[in-house]
C-alpha cells in the first residue's frame, strides 16, 4: 500500500485519477481503516486529505456555510455561528461514536460510506446540503441525497474526491433537529432515524420544510409527501398525524437483530413528528 | 515499503520508519517500546489503545503511523512527572478504579480529555465522556468515582 498526504486538493485528485489499483480517500479513517483491519478492502493507494489547507476550515459565507471535507465532527461542535444556523445538521455529526471517533470521524466520510444507518446524512438531506466535487473534469455540486447510492456505495466516479459540504444560508425563522432510536444511550448504530428542517412564515405557518429518514430503506430516504403534510400548517395534531403516516409509508426497511420492519415503519413516524416539533420550536413557532 | 516519520510524542522528537498501513497503535507498541497503550479490539469499540494526537483524544488502533507525521503525540506514558503521579492516577489507584488494568492507560487519556474541556464535569457527562471507553472488571462506577475526586484535585 502506498500513502500520499498532499496539500492541495489538485494534488489529490491527480493521485487518484492516476492511480492503478484501488484508491482510496482517508479522512477521519474511522471507517476504512476498520474495514482495511477486517481485511474487506485492501487498497493500492490511500490519499490522506487532512493536510489540505481548505479542507480543514469552515467557513462562514453570504450563502451559508462550506464545511471543509477534513473537518472533524469535534470541530463542528465547537462551531459556534454553525450550531446556532444548524444545530439538528450538528448534533446528528455530534452522534457519530464516542469522543475517540468524534477526533477523527467527518460528515463527509460519513455520507461516502453510504450506510443506510449514517447519523448525519438525514440531517444533511434535511437541510438541503450539497456536496462539492472535485474530479479530473473539474468541478460539481450535487445534492447530498444523490451520493450514496446503495449500502456502501457512492456515486462518485474514479478520481473524484468531495472538497466540501455546502449548507445553505438560513434565513427568517428557520430550525432543524435529528433523533434516531437506539437500544442504548450511547456508541451504536441507528434503528431508525429522521431529520427535519423547516422554515416559518407569517404566524407560525410553516412555508419550507425537508424530511429524511435513516436507516429504513438501502439509502438515506428524502421524504417529499412527509414535508407536503406539515407544509402550510402549524404543526397541528392532524398535520403531525399526516406526517407520521408518510414517513411510515416511505419506508422499505429489512428485519435484523437490531429492529424488525414493523417496528422500524413504526418509530419513523414517531421520529418524524418529534423531529419535526422539535425543529419548529426552535424556529421560534410555538 | 516503510516509510520515514518524524513526530513528537511526550515532548520528545522521535523518528520511527513503519509500513503505511501500521497502526499507530503498533508502532507505538512494537516499534517504540511504549507499550501503555493496549489492544483491546483493533476497531475503534473499546478505547483502550487511546492517545491524544495534537490535543485531541483517540484511538490510536484507528490511526495510521504514517499520520503522525509532524503531529504531537501524547500517551500514558507522558502522563507522570518523573515519580509524580498525575491526579487522575492517583484517585484511580486511591478509588481502586482498575482490577485487570488493561483498560486503564485508556480511561486516564480519556478522563485527561475531558477534564482539560471540561474542568468540572457532571456523573452524566462523564458517562457520556468515557462512553468510548469498555471495561470488563470495575462495572465503572469506581472509575466514575475516581475521575470525579480527581476533577476536584485539578480544579485545586
Ligand atoms: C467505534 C465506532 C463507532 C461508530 N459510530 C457511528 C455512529 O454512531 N453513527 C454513524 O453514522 N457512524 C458511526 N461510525 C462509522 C464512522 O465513524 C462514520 O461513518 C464516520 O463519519 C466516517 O467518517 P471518516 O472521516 O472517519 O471516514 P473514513 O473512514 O476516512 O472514510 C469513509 C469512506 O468514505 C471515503 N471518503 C472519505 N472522505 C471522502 C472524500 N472527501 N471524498 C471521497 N471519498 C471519501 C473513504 O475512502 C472511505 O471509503 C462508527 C465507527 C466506529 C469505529
Ligand atoms: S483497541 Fe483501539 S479501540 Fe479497542
Ligand atoms: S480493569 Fe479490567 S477491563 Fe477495566
Amino acid at each position: 500500500m502506498q500513502y500520499e498526504a498532499p496539500e492541495t486538493t489538485k494534488a489529490a485528485v491527480g493521485l487518484l485519477a492516476k492511480a492503478k489499483g484501488s484508491a482510496y480517500v482517508l479522512a477521519g479513517g474511522s471507517d476504512l481503516l476498520v474495514r482495511m483491519k477486517g481485511g474487506f478492502v485492501e487498497p493500492d493507494l490511500v490519499v490522506d486529505i487532512k493536510r489540505i489547507k481548505p479542507m480543514r476550515e469552515i467557513k462562514k459565507t453570504a450563502s451559508g456555510f462550506t464545511i471543509g471535507a477534513a473537518v472533524s465532527c469535534a470541530e463542528m461542535n465547537e462551531n459556534k455561528a454553525l450550531i446556532k444556523a444548524w444545530p439538528g445538521v450538528v448534533e446528528a455529526a455530534g452522534l457519530i461514536g464516542s469522543k475517540q471517533v468524534q477526533s477523527r470521524c467527518t460528515v463527509t466520510g460519513n455520507l461516502c460510506n453510504s450506510s443506510p444507518a449514517a447519523d448525519s446524512v438525514p440531517a444533511l438531506v434535511a437541510a438541503g446540503a450539497k456536496a462539492v466535487i472535485q474530479g479530473p473534469r473539474g468541478k460539481r455540486k450535487v445534492a447530498v441525497e444523490d451520493i450514496p447510492v446503495g449500502p456502501g456505495r457512492n456515486s462518485l466516479k474514479k478520481g473524484e474526491l468531495i472538497e466540501a459540504i455546502e449548507l445553505p444560508a438560513r434565513k427568517g425563522k428557520s430550525g432543524d433537529a435529528y433523533l434516531r432510536f437506539i437500544p442504548r444511550t450511547e456508541m451504536d448504530i441507528a434503528v431508525v432515524s429522521a431529520g427535519v428542517s423547516l422554515t416559518l412564515g407569517d404566524k407560525g405557518v410553516i412555508k419550507d420544510a425537508r424530511v429524511a429518514l435513516g436507516a429504513v430503506a438501502p439509502t438515506v430516504r428524502l421524504v417529499k409527501e412527509a414535508a407536503k403534510a406539515i407544509i402550510g400548517t402549524k404543526l397541528d395534531e392532524a398535520a403531525l398525524e399526516k406526517l407520521g403516516k408518510a414517513a411510515s409509508a416511505a419506508c422499505s426497511p429489512i428485519d435484523d437483530k437490531r429492529g424488525t420492519i414493523e417496528f422500524r415503519t413504526k418509530v419513523a413516524a414517531v421520529l418524524a413528528k418529534r423531529a419535526a416539533q422539535i425543529a419548529y420550536k426552535r424556529a421560534g413557532g410555538k | 515499503m516503510a516509510v520515514l516519520v518524524s513526530t513528537t510524542i511526550n515532548g520528545d522528537n522521535v523518528e520511527f520508519a513503519c509500513e503505511p498501513n501500521e497502526s499507530l497503535l503498533d508502532v507505538l507498541r512494537n516499534r517504540l517500546g511504549l507499550s501503555g497503550a493496549k489492544e483491546g479490539c483493533g476497531t475503534g469499540d473499546c478505547g483502550a489503545c487511546s492517545v491524544q494526537v495534537d490535543g485531541r483524544v483517540v484511538c490510536s488502533c484507528l490511526v495510521l503511523g504514517v499520520e503522525a507525521e509532524g503531529r504531537e503525540i501524547e500517551t500514558v506514558e507522558g502522563l507522570a512527572h518523573g515519580t509524580e503521579l498525575h491526579p487522575l492516577q492517583t484517585k484511580f489507584l486511591e478509588h481502586a478504579a482498575l482490577q485487570c488494568g488493561v483498560c486503564t492507560p485508556g480511561f486516564l487519556m480519556a478522563a485527561k480529555a475531558l477534564l482539560e474541556k471540561n474542568p468540572d464535569p457532571t456523573e452524566e457527562e462523564i458517562r457520556f465522556g468515557l462512553a468510548g471507553n469498555l471495561c470488563r472488571c470495575t462495572g465503572y462506577d469506581k472509575i466514575v468515582r475516581a475521575v470525579q475526586d480527581a476533577a476536584k484535585v485539578m480544579r485545586g
